[in-house]
């Protein structure tokens, strides 16, 4: 078989893969931003502690990454799924588009700094927590200015938590049950499964 | 002028120990028509892939060459080419936007695309205005506006893989006027696969048959073909011209009413226009009902509201005693499933089928959907025709003995540990009406069963299902196919524009 | 195509308009509105963008119809900024360990729930009225986003409403073949996140099919795409665009010029 995982160029399958798992997500986004919007009152009691919430829009960067194993992907997966949370019409608007581009910018640092070679358990949970401190610090200015910096750090904490569990390990997890459907053969993430029939 | 090469062509999926391909050496002259045959599973349609430069190395294992022109294909230098099922083949939410993107792709200029997209579209016979959303069209509307889509720049080879396996006999007639209307200045070849020969002998000038264990059969121009060697053919499963099934009339007197339908309607999501409405229709035990009626009609609609798959818009369906009675039922099931046995008899026995608990339904009505991928839920074959009889607490014993017969009779064996999504198209078919029948239900409702068949395997599943009305179980079978018909059904009703045009007629 | 409804007709005004100018104009406006923590910015903001849309041809009973979650939302903020403020000063109202209530924090919560709607208002009203064709073909047309991207992921946008066909059908063909939860909230869970994970891979499969298909049509060649559907930026957008940035300069001369301003850093 062809190395073709290391070649830097987006084969067509590549960016509508990409593309497919940025829609299937933003509707994942979409659910979880009306269901956060409601139940997420609960944590008004300790709002910081609502960081553990935002894991899942992590999800997205973490995927991306995860299959693709690309320089970008990351950041395509995201944002389209950011999009499409806009387009089908979420409480945020463009504001939750910019989000998206910010926080995959974490996530796509850190598959960066392994030279986009390494896909472990651990590097998705980086990657994933890394993203959630992107979000968080950018909704200490559009959403949290008053606060304390204090709670500013504590909701950041608790989305570096989240996004390492809700994003990474479960981004991870997918990933691997995927492969065992054969549906990523195509893909440097289901190149190891080899199966003879 | 394309003259297209294919020297000592070999391709291997991954995952496979099998050859899917073995050693075609292929020669097309600019303007020849072939008619590529083959038994279901035979390789035609990766062959055709293969051609279009559609089978990534990272994929599988090949070996030979494919040369258009002296050159690999790749990019715009490809065939066009139409697949088995059009669902996978559309690209963009609206059917004009669709068809403008191959031309968009080779650099067209804008003033150009829109003009032909319009001739395109009317050459197919496309009914709609251009912005028709493509997920709102039925089966065979989007076969043609694929068609369309492939037509539209123009290619001078032509790759059609069973182009007409999903419409109905005039919507057929009418594709293959498109495709003879495309050949006419013999500017254009074509490679065609199609397994009802006599419906494509017009169109093709030459035959040629990959031979099951690899390289070539026969080839040749298909009176002499056909004369030579016809009976070899139809021994490997190809449809030799009146070789074809007999028309045998069954003679089965039906038993008690299974199901029936009471002034039954139903309108999708989103539409205006019912989809069905005011049908009235009964399924007795011991025969089969044929379904017949255009593309869009409401034949698939019809079927899951038969299955209980769908709950009724208007009217309703009613289970008659014979379907749900324990005593009646075909086999006594094992085990303890209470759901299931709470499901039988009293009260709950009142209910509509789409009311009934999932295990109760299986063991009492099997589905074959029209798209056998809808319904494939485990990733092995061997899962997949577990599954049923499993839900239903059968002996393991028993399963496996359902399970190796089904496999056996519907030549499925070698593939028991595929995983179904990697079968051909036939293969899935036959995989898809044998998870129905895993389960022994007392009534079978199944769309399309026997499309994409080669003649064997056509046969098989004839044979198959006539031994289960036979055996006392009512079939309901929603189909194109008149050969079908001839062989299997005892009634046929007819559907249009979601009525009964007239009331149950016996064959 | 949609989930929700649009919020106007498509031969409304603001529908016609290039997708592009929608989303700049509101770009400009949230991003005025981001760097202040004033309430009399947003003040101006949304009362500008309330006034101009009628001129769009929106009605607001059919926005508020798409629209509510962004009430819901700014609601939740301010309700966070109030009870966690850094400044508690004024009355206290409330202290609850680390709750905290008082009449500073009172109005600069209130304040800051203002800003979040005044700005998410502008892009959710934008988002509302732009179908996805059109944004990807601006993308490329005036952005100069690589049409390789913007295409292939409007062909996975069109898998949107397949993939609500395909939830419903899995349903279907998982009871046809016997599979269901019944009352059991546990099994329900778990049917529900196995036809969730089917339905994921489903569209990865579709995905790769796609592509094939795509490829088949001549996608990945390397000649320069042209397009059907040309959308040129037009007066009419360059006007939209233009007053985006002028509410937004507006917006902020107010609170300026009223002493009122307030930077977001520093
Ligand atoms: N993607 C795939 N992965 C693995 N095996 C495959 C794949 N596609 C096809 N095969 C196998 O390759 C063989 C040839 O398949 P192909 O689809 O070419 O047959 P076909 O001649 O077109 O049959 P049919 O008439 O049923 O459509 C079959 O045994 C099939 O199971
Ligand atoms: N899921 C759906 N959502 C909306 N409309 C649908 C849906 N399924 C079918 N329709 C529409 O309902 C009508 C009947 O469709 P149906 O699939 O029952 O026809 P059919 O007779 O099975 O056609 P074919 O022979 O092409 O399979 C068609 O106009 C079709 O466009
Ligand atoms: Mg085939
Ligand atoms: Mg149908």
């Amino acid at each position: 078989m062809g190395d073709t995982t290391r070649s830097l160029r987006w084969r067509t399958i590549d960016i509508v893969v990409a593309a497919v798992l940025g829609v299937a997500i933003g509707v994942v986004f979409w659910a979880w931003s009306l269901l956060w919007g409601v139940f997420g009152t609960a944590f008004d009691f300790f709002k910081p502690a609502g960081g553990l919430g935002v894991g899942i829009w992590m999800l997205g960067a973490v995927l991306g990454g995860l299959i693709v194993r690309k320089p970008g992907a990351a950041l395509f997966v995201e944002v389209i799924a950011a999009l499409v949370e806009a387009l089908i019409g979420n409480q945020w608007g463009l504001t939750s588009v910019l989000e998206g581009f910010v926080e995959a910018l974490g996530a796509e640092l850190i598959f960066a700094v392994f030279a986009y070679r390494v896909f472990k358990l651990p590097v998705a949970m980086l990657a994933g927590a890394a993203a959630a401190v992107f979000a968080t610090v950018w909704e200490w200015f559009t959403y949290y200015p008053s606060w304390a910096w204090g709670w500013k750090f504590a909701y950041t904490g608790f989305g570096a938590v989240s996004g390492a569990v809700l994003a990474g390990l479960l981004g991870w997890a997918l990933v691997r049950a995927m492969a065992g459907t054969g549906v990523l053969d195509r893909f440097g993430a289901g190149r190891e499964r080899a199966r003879t029939v | 002028m394309t003259t297209l090469a294919v020297r000592g062509f070999s391709w291997r999926h991954a995952g496979r120990s099998a050859w899917a391909v073995r050693d075609v050496d292929l020669h097309v002259e600019p303007g020849e028509r072939v008619l590529l045959l083959g038994a279901s599973g035979a390789g035609k349609s990766t062959l055709l892939a293969g051609i279009a430069g559609l089978l990534p190395t990272d994929t599988g294992e090949s070996a030979g060459e494919i040369l258009l022109d002296g050159r690999p294909p790749g990019g715009t230098h490809r065939p066009g080419i139409l697949f088995q099922d059009p669902e996978t083949q559309l690209v963009m939410a609206r059917s004009g936007d669709d068809v403008a993107f191959g031309l968009e792709c080779r650099g067209v200029p804008p003033a150009a695309i829109w003009p032909r997209v319009d001739e395109t579209l009317r050459t197919v016979g496309f009914g709609y205005p251009r912005d028709r959303a493509t997920d709102a069209l039925s089966g065979g509307e989007k076969q043609r506006l694929a068609l369309a889509g492939v037509l539209a720049p123009d290619p001078e080879l032509l790759l059609l893989d069973e182009p007409t396996a999903n419409l109905d006999p005039a919507g057929a007639e009418l594709v293959r006027a498109a495709i003879a209307g495309a050949l006419a200045d013999r500017r254009r070849s074509m490679i065609l696969v199609e397994h009802r020969v006599a419906e494509a002998l017009p169109l093709v000038d030459r035959v040629v048959v990959l031979a099951a264990g690899g390289g070539i059969a026969v080839d040749g121009p298909p009176a002499k073909v056909f004369a030579e060697h016809g009976e070899t053919l139809a021994a490997q499963g190809v449809w030799v011209p009146g070789s074809g099934p007999a028309g045998t009339h069954p003679s089965r007197t039906a038993g008690p009413t299974l199901l029936r339908a009471e002034r039954l309607g139903y309108t999708h999501r989103d539409r205006s226009t019912p989809a069905l409405s005011d049908v009235d229709l009964s399924v007795p035990a011991g025969q089969v009902l044929a379904v017949l009626g255009h593309n869009g009609s409401g034949k698939s609609t019809l079927a899951l509201l038969l299955g209980g798959l769908l709950a009724p818009g208007t009217g309703r369906v009613v289970a008659e005693p014979a379907l749900t009675d324990r005593s009646t039922a075909s086999r006594p099931i094992a085990g303890t499933d209470r759901a299931a046995a709470s499901a039988r008899g009293g009260r709950s026995a009142a209910r509509p089928p789409h009311r009934w608990r999932a295990a109760a339904l299986a063991g009492r009505i099997g589905s074959v959907f029209q798209n056998p991928e809808h319904q494939f839920v485990a990733a092995r074959v061997r899962d997949e025709l577990a599954l049923g009889p499993r839900r239903l607490h059968r002996p393991a014993a028993e399963i496996a003995a359902t399970v190796d017969e089904l496999l056996d009779r519907l030549r499925l064996s070698r593939l028991a540990d595929a995983n179904p999504y990697s079968l051909s198209g036939g293969e899935q078919r036959r995989l898809s009406v044998a998870t129905a029948l895993s389960a022994a239900p007392r009534l079978l409702v199944l769309d399309e069963p026997t499309f994409g068949q080669d003649l064997r395997t056509w046969r098989e599943t004839v044979a198959l299902l006539g031994e289960l009305a036979d055996d006392g179980r009512g079939l309901a079978v929603v189909t194109h196919d008149t050969d079908l018909v001839d062989a299997l059904a005892d009634r046929t009703v007819t559907l249009a524009g979601g009525r009964l045009t007239a009331p149950a007629e016996v064959a | 195509m949609r989930i929700a409804p649009a919020a106007a007709p498509p031969d409304a005004p603001v529908s016609r308009l290039n997708p592009l100018a929608k989303l700049g104009a509101a770009l400009a406006v949230s991003l005025a509105v981001l760097a202040s923590i004033d309430p009399v910015t947003p003040t101006v903001a949304l009362v500008g963008v309330l006034v101009a849309l009628p001129f769009g041809g929106l009605r607001y009973r059919r926005l508020l119809r798409r629209g509510w979650p962004v009430l819901v939302g700014a609601v939740l903020v301010g309700c966070a900024n109030m009870l966690f403020a850094a400044d508690q000063g004024g009355t206290s109202y409330l202290h609850l360990g680390p709750l905290q209530l008082s009449s500073v924090s009172l109005a600069g919560g209130g304040a800051l729930g203002l800003r979040v709607l005044a700005i998410a208002l502008p892009g959710v009203v934008a988002f509302a009225t732009i179908d996805p064709t059109d944004l990807a073909d601006c993308l490329v047309q005036q952005l100069r986003v690589p049409a390789r991207f913007a295409i292939g992921a409007l062909a996975a946008y069109r898998l949107l409403p397949l993939l609500a066909d395909e939830w419903e059908l899995l349903g279907l063909a998982r009871r046809a073949r016997g599979i269901d939860a019944g009352a059991n909230p546990l099994a329900r869970f778990r049917l529900f996140a196995a036809t969730l994970f089917a339905l994921l891979v489903g569209a990865v499969r579709r995905g790769g099919r796609l592509a094939t298909a795509m490829d088949a049509r001549g996608f990945d060649a390397g000649t320069p795409r042209t397009f059907a559907r040309r959308h040129p930026f037009t007066g009419a957008d360059r006007l939209v665009l233009a007053l985006g940035v002028l509410l937004a300069a507006v917006a902020l001369a107010v609170s300026i010029g009223t002493g009122t301003f307030v930077p977001l850093v520093g």
